[in-house]
Parts: C-alpha cells; sequence; structure tokens
C-alpha cells in the first residue's frame, strides 16, 4: 500500500501542533526581539488548565461535545494568566537591560513552571491521562484520521485566519504592526505599546493553550514536561519560518513536521545506510534542515531582511 | 549582526537548558525513618531509582519495597544490635545523575549497600564507583546481560564487577522468553521489532529478534525511536504497512504506552510485545483502551501469587504506602534483604559488631547469601546473577495486567 498520504498527513499534524506554538514565539519576537522560552511551558500549563476543568470542574461523564469549549475557555485562560503574569513580573521589569537578562529569566521561569506543576499538580509526577472525544478513526482513501486529530486540522488553519485577520484589519493589530517595526516612534504616533507587546503574549498564549488541548486529544496524556522538547521544535519552527513573521512560523511548523515525519519514513530505506534511519534520528534532520536554510537563506522561509535594529 | 549572533546565543542556551533539565530537581530528604527497635549501631541502605519524571510509578515502588524490607528486619530484630535505615536518593533515570548519587552513598560511611537503579544504563554509570568503594549494588530491575556477564557474554561471558548483584533475571533469558511465547502460544510470525536503542530495550530488542529468528518467524520490519518524543504516527504507520502481525518493543512504559495506542490508532490490530519495563499500571493507562490484549514478559512468578510473597503483600499494605509497589516491589524487598543478610553474616562473623572493613566483608557475604524471599530463592551466582531464572507472561485485560503463563527458559 503506498503509506505516502498518510505520513504527509502524520506530519502535516504534527507540524500544525509545532505551528500553534510557533506563533507564539514569533509574535513576542517580532515586538519585543525577546525569545520566550518559557513558551513551551505556557502551552503546557494550557493542557493541564484544560485537564482541570474537565477533571475537578465539570461533572463525571460530561458529554466531550460539551467539554471540549468549556476545556478549551479553562485552557485558554490559564495560558493567558501564565504568560502575563510571566510578561508583568519577569520580562518587563528587565526590558532595555541587556538582551540576555530576559532570555535566562525566561529559561529559568521555563524551569520554575515545570517543577511547579510537577510539585503542586495531584498526581503529576508521571503523565496524567487526557479525556479523548469519542468515534473514529474515520477512513478517507488510504488515509486514517483520529477524531483527535481532526480537532487539530481544523483549529490550526481557523487559528491562523483570525490572527490574520485580527494583525492586519484591526486597530490593536495595526498597532502591533506599528510597534514591531518602530516601537519609539509607535509610541509617538500614539500607540500604548506597553499594552501592545501584553497583547502580544496573550495572543501568543491563546494558541499555545489551542495547541495544548490538540495535544492532549491526540497523543492521550499530557506532563509537566511536555512543553520543553516541543517548545524547542516550535522555536526551531519559528527560526525556519523567519522569526517575526506570523505565518512563517506556521509553515516552519509544517516544513519541520513534514521532515520529520518523512525522515523517520522513509531515510531508513537508504541501502547500506541503515543506521541513519528510523524516528531516534528524526530531530537530527529536522536541525541539519533548519542549518541548510539558515546557511542559504539566514532570514528564514518567509523573513525579511530586516535592517538591524536595536 | 546583532540578530544573527542572539540566535546563536539562543541556540547555546537550549542546548544547556536541555542539559540543564537532566538534573533538575533533587531529591535530598529521600531518606524515610524506618523505626526504632535494633537499636545500637545504625547501618544505612541506599536506595537509587527514579523517584520523579516519567517511570517514578517505578522508582517509588522500588524505594518503599526496600523501606518495607529494612523496618520488617528492624521489628523482628533480625540483626542483633543493628538498626536498618533506608535513604533515598533520585537518579530520575539518567546514567549521569546516578553516577553521582553512587559518588554520594560512596562517601556515606553509613551505607553499607544500595538497592538499585532501575535502568541498567544507569546502573552501567554507577558499577565503576561502587567497585572502587568496594560497596555492593543490588539491583532489583536491571536486566542488561553485560552488567554481570562482561560485553562479551554472547560469546564469552566474564564477569566485569564483583561489587554488582542483581535479584532481576537477565535480557538474555526475557527476550528469547518472550520470543517462543509469541510464537509457539500467541501464534503470531511476522514481527515488527521497535527499541529506544537505550541499553535495556536495545538489548532486549536484540535477543527477542535472534530467537524469534531461529524459531522460524519473520522479522518484518525495526525501528527506533527517540525516548524524548511522543509522536510515533510516522512509525504506526510503517508498522501498519509492513504486514507484521506483532510488534516486539524493546524499552520503557512511558514510550510503549503511546505507541501502542498510536499503532492502534492507525486502525492496525497489532498487539505491542514487550519486557518487564512496559510491566506497569502506567502502561495500561497510557495505551488507554485499545492497549487491551498487549502482553508484558516479566521477571519471576507473578508475585501475589507464590505463598512467599503473601505476607510481603500484606504488610506493603499494612504499612500504607501511598504508591503501588509495581513490577519491582517484591525484587527491591529481596534486595534490600540480601544486604540485610550479608550484614547479619558479618556481624555474626565479627561477635556481634561492625567490623572496620565491613563494606568489604558485605560484598563477600552477599556472594554466599541464601534464603527464601518474595520472589522464590533468593541467591546468586558467580556474576552476581540471580540463580532464580523464572519469568511470567502478562496479558492487558480489563484494564489490569493478568498472568497467563509462568515458566522457566531452557535455552
Amino acid at each position: 500500500m503506498n503509506e505516502l498520504p498518510q505520513q504527509l498527513v502524520n506530519g502535516l499534524l504534527l507540524g500544525s501542533m509545532y505551528g500553534l506554538i510557533a506563533i507564539g514565539y514569533t509574535m513576542v519576537y517580532g515586538i519585543v526581539q525577546l525569545i520566550n522560552f518559557a513558551h513551551g511551558e505556557i502551552f503546557m500549563t494550557g493542557a493541564f488548565g484544560a485537564l482541570t476543568v474537565y477533571i475537578y470542574i465539570l461533572p463525571d461523564g460530561t458529554s466531550m461535545l460539551i467539554a471540549l469549549p468549556l476545556m478549551i475557555l479553562g485552557a485558554v485562560i490559564v495560558s493567558v494568566t501564565v504568560a502575563i503574569g510571566a510578561e508583568r513580573f519577569a520580562y518587563r521589569p528587565l526590558r532595555g537591560g541587556p538582551r540576555l537578562a530576559p532570555l535566562i529569566t525566561a529559561i529559568g521561569l521555563s524551569l520554575a513552571l515545570q517543577q511547579a506543576v510537577w510539585a503542586w499538580y495531584p498526581d503529576a509526577k508521571s503523565a496524567r491521562t487526557f479525556p479523548q472525544i469519542e468515534g473514529g478513526p474515520f477512513h478517507i482513501g488510504s488515509i486514517t484520521l483520529q477524531t483527535g486529530s481532526i480537532f487539530l486540522l481544523i483549529a490550526a488553519p481557523v487559528s491562523m485566519a483570525f490572527l490574520g485577520y485580527f494583525v492586519m484589519k484591526t486597530r490593536t493589530g495595526r498597532g502591533m504592526q506599528a510597534t514591531a517595526q518602530d516601537p519609539d516612534t509607535a509610541k509617538l504616533m500614539g500607540v500604548n505599546t506597553d499594552r501592545i507587546i501584553v497583547i502580544a503574549f496573550a495572543l501568543g498564549a491563546v494558541f499555545a493553550a489551542i495547541g495544548g488541548v490538540a495535544y492532549g486529544l491526540e497523543y492521550g496524556h499530557v506532563d509537566f514536561k511536555m512543553g520543553f522538547i516541543l517548545g524547542l521544535k516550535a522555536f526551531t519552527a519559528a527560526v525556519l519560518g523567519g522569526i517575526g513573521n506570523i505565518y512563517g512560523a506556521m509553515i516552519g511548523g509544517v516544513v519541520l513536521g513534514v521532515a520529520e515525519t518523512l525522515a523517520t519514513a522513509y531515510i531508513g530505506d537508504i541501502p547500506g545506510l541503515g543506521q541513519f534511519g528510523s524516528q531516534s534520528w528524526a530531530d537530527v534532520w529536522a536541525f541539519i534542515l533548519l542549518i541548510l536554510v539558515l546557511l542559504f537563506r539566514p532570514q528564514g522561509l518567509l523573513g525579511e531582511r530586516v535592517a538591524d535594529r536595536a | 549582526m546583532r540578530q544573527r549572533s542572539l540566535i546563536a546565543i539562543t541556540a547555546a542556551l537550549a542546548a544547556g537548558a536541555l542539559t540543564l533539565t537532566a538534573c533538575g530537581s533533587r531529591d535530598d530528604d529521600g531518606g524515610s525513618d524506618s523505626g526504632n527497635g535494633g537499636g545500637g549501631t545504625t547501618v544505612v541502605i541506599g536506595v537509587d531509582a527514579p523517584l520523579t519524571g516519567d517511570l517514578s510509578a517505578l522508582g517509588l515502588g522500588i524505594k518503599n519495597s526496600a523501606d518495607l524490607a529494612a523496618k520488617t528486619a528492624n521489628k523482628d530484630k533480625h540483626v542483633e544490635g543493628i538498626t536498618f535505615k533506608v535513604e533515598a536518593l533520585d537518579d530520575q533515570g539518567q546514567p549521569s545523575v546516578g553516577q553521582q548519587n553512587a559518588s554520594q552513598f560512596v562517601a556515606n560511611d553509613k551505607v553499607l549497600g544500595v538497592v538499585g537503579p532501575l535502568n541498567s544504563s544507569v546502573g552501567e554509570s554507577m558499577q565503576q564507583v561502587f567497585e572502587s568503594g568496594n560497596m555492593a549494588l543490588v539491583s532489583p530491575a536491571n536486566t542488561g546481560p553485560s552488567l554481570t556477564q562482561g560485553p562479551d557474554w554472547r560469546t564469552e561471558k566474564k564477569r566485569p564487577f564483583k561489587t554488582y548483584f542483581r535479584t532481576a533475571t537477565t535480557d538474555a533469558i526475557q527476550g528469547p522468553f518472550a520470543a517462543q511465547y509469541v510464537f509457539n502460544d500467541f501464534k503470531k510470525t511476522k514481527a515488527f521489532v521497535i527499541d529506544d536503542k537505550k541499553t535495556y530495550g536495545a538489548g532486549l530488542a536484540g535477543t527477542f529478534t535472534d530467537e524469534f529468528k531461529k524459531l522460524g518467524g519473520k522479522i518484518v520490519g525495526t525501528e527506533h525511536i527517540n525516548p524524548d518524543t511522543k509522536d510515533f504516527s510516522a512509525v504506526a504507520t510503517k508498522v501498519k504497512n509492513s504486514g507484521a502481525d506483532v510488534v516486539y518493543y524493546g524499552g520503557e512504559y512511558p514510550q510503549a504506552g503511546p505507541l501502542s495506542k498510536q499503532i492502534k490508532g492507525t486502525g492496525a490490530k497489532i498487539p505491542l510485545v514487550g519486557g518487564d519495563g512496559i510491566y506497569s499500571a502506567d502502561f495500561i493507562k497510557l495505551a488507554g483502551a485499545s492497549g487491551t490484549g498487549d502482553l508484558a514478559t516479566s521477571v519471576g512468578a507473578p508475585v501475589e501469587e507464590l505463598p512467599s510473597a503473601k505476607e510481603f503483600v500484606a504488610n506493603y499494605k499494612t504499612e500504607g504506602y501511598k504508591e503501588p509497589f509495581e513490577a519491582y516491589g517484591g525484587y527491591s524487598y529481596d534486595s534490600a534483604w540480601a544486604i540485610i543478610e550479608a550484614v547479619k553474616a558479618v556481624v555474626e562473623k565479627n561477635d556481634g559488631k561492625l567490623p572496620d572493613d565491613a563494606r568489604a566483608q558485605v560484598v563477600e557475604a552477599m556472594q554466599n547469601v541464601s534464603f527464601d524471599g518474595v520472589t522464590g530463592k533468593v541467591s546468586f551466582d558467580e556474576f552476581g546473577d540471580a540463580t532464580n531464572k523464572q519469568l511470567t507472561v502478562y496479558a492487558v485485560e480489563n484494564g489490569d495486567w493478568k498472568a497467563v503463563k509462568s515458566g522457566t527458559y531452557t535455552g
């Protein structure tokens, strides 16, 4: 049987997850030139927010039809709160300081959030089961899809469309563009840059929260470490797509996801080079791809050549 | 240029962060009060296991079971004049952390022997430290054959460390035992073999493959997975299209559970078979409803069924430990008890007092211990391996592991 269509879908799913998280990296970077390394943990806390709503707030056995919107809401509330808190207490005091300072704070915050969930969330020392949507799997030609995957397949493009509309068409969105181009001039033109920065953090967190719910539905469980590797991958996706570019983040994510999946599926088949194949090498190929893109197109796939600033 | 250099710094920091998490939280107060009763000298039995992270379910079971052995010895005044105390360190399943823990145990004069670790790769990193410190390390769970029989165990067995013992059987037995069951009893002939490239997983996958081929089975595909990720969809699709009727996974439950789930998610009804590393309640949780019918082999007879184990199960309950004893509870109890027996022999030989070179003497005494433990007769052969070579196949049924076949592997 031809497995290429299925593998492409697998890659698209994994890539959409990377993309949803990458948006948060890219947006914050685009506006304050900060790589928010704690963003992976914002994604993780979002997933736990959704889990909390299902297990501790809703009555047992609530249908996923009703539960899912509430879980997304819970995830968004938790993620956004964490993101705004991080901005207010960890990053804002360091704004204007050396560039390295907030970066180090971000890594510290990332570990702190992991440990907080580990220590205080009930039974979070190993993975916790995430509620699943009933039904499925669905077959479309030679492709098999889980119900949970359908959520991700719909959520990613819808989120993107919403974000595109928000940034291009709304007043706040235009304020974000202005701040990204030149914060000082934007301020002189009456843009409240502090507010814009908070909104960028919050918006990134909304997508991370949706990604967190998608992760839970896709893999059936969440754990306190889930944000770390995925966060690094999403950061890679953001760089690949051109950091600072919102569509680039999504495209970078999908390219990365598809590349990893195809490498897993096919590179093992090179005769005599069997040891290079299989999934344990997927990361290696992903980073080789990143290096190649940075060598030949340093601004990333969709990035513009930005004049050095700041 | 600023921007490019920021990316470079960031990448370097990211790499640093990867290493950092590996030594994140350290649980230093792991020691627990094992009660008083013996009076006199206090002997510490160290425990090294993953107490946090993915494998903590197994690790906490090890810690509690060793603690129970110490408590029982104190209550019965098993060694006159000696009070046992358990001190546990968390290795997080990481060889580097395990090695640090090993040094910490060796530096502590009160420690005469250590129970642990869980992972063969961690055990590997600790062996030399214990050899230098002349202190006994008894693993309840390491199954990598090279740990006791040297790297060339397939051709020439040679014991590399005289201070290392284990109560668990090895993968040299576990893998082939699984292959025989899968081929003869389970009637599966086309296997897809996956491992996580770690000492334990790769070893198990290797010995399974050899025996499965010898029996006439066909290996239709092999894969190595990356234990850091949870997305195995590409591998699952390959398994589905390979025409395999069974998957053998060498590795542990944090990956095996999602892997089983994702393989079934492709619509393929292919059961997953693994070793004792997946024999955990958490595997069933992670594999979900579709995990029914998956198999695991584990060392020894089912703990709940052995008469010698009934008392252990009852006492474990009475002590009210928060976590279940899991796959290695019985072995951990027996490992700790082997240390206790060795200390007893040393103390009795020395007129009721601990000698100055107690550690070295405990290692010597270990070689000759022999008692009826939770898992059956406990004693060690010339390699430090358990002489008890029993294994059991378990199947997931109604959300629980159920023993389906017990036996000893005969080559």
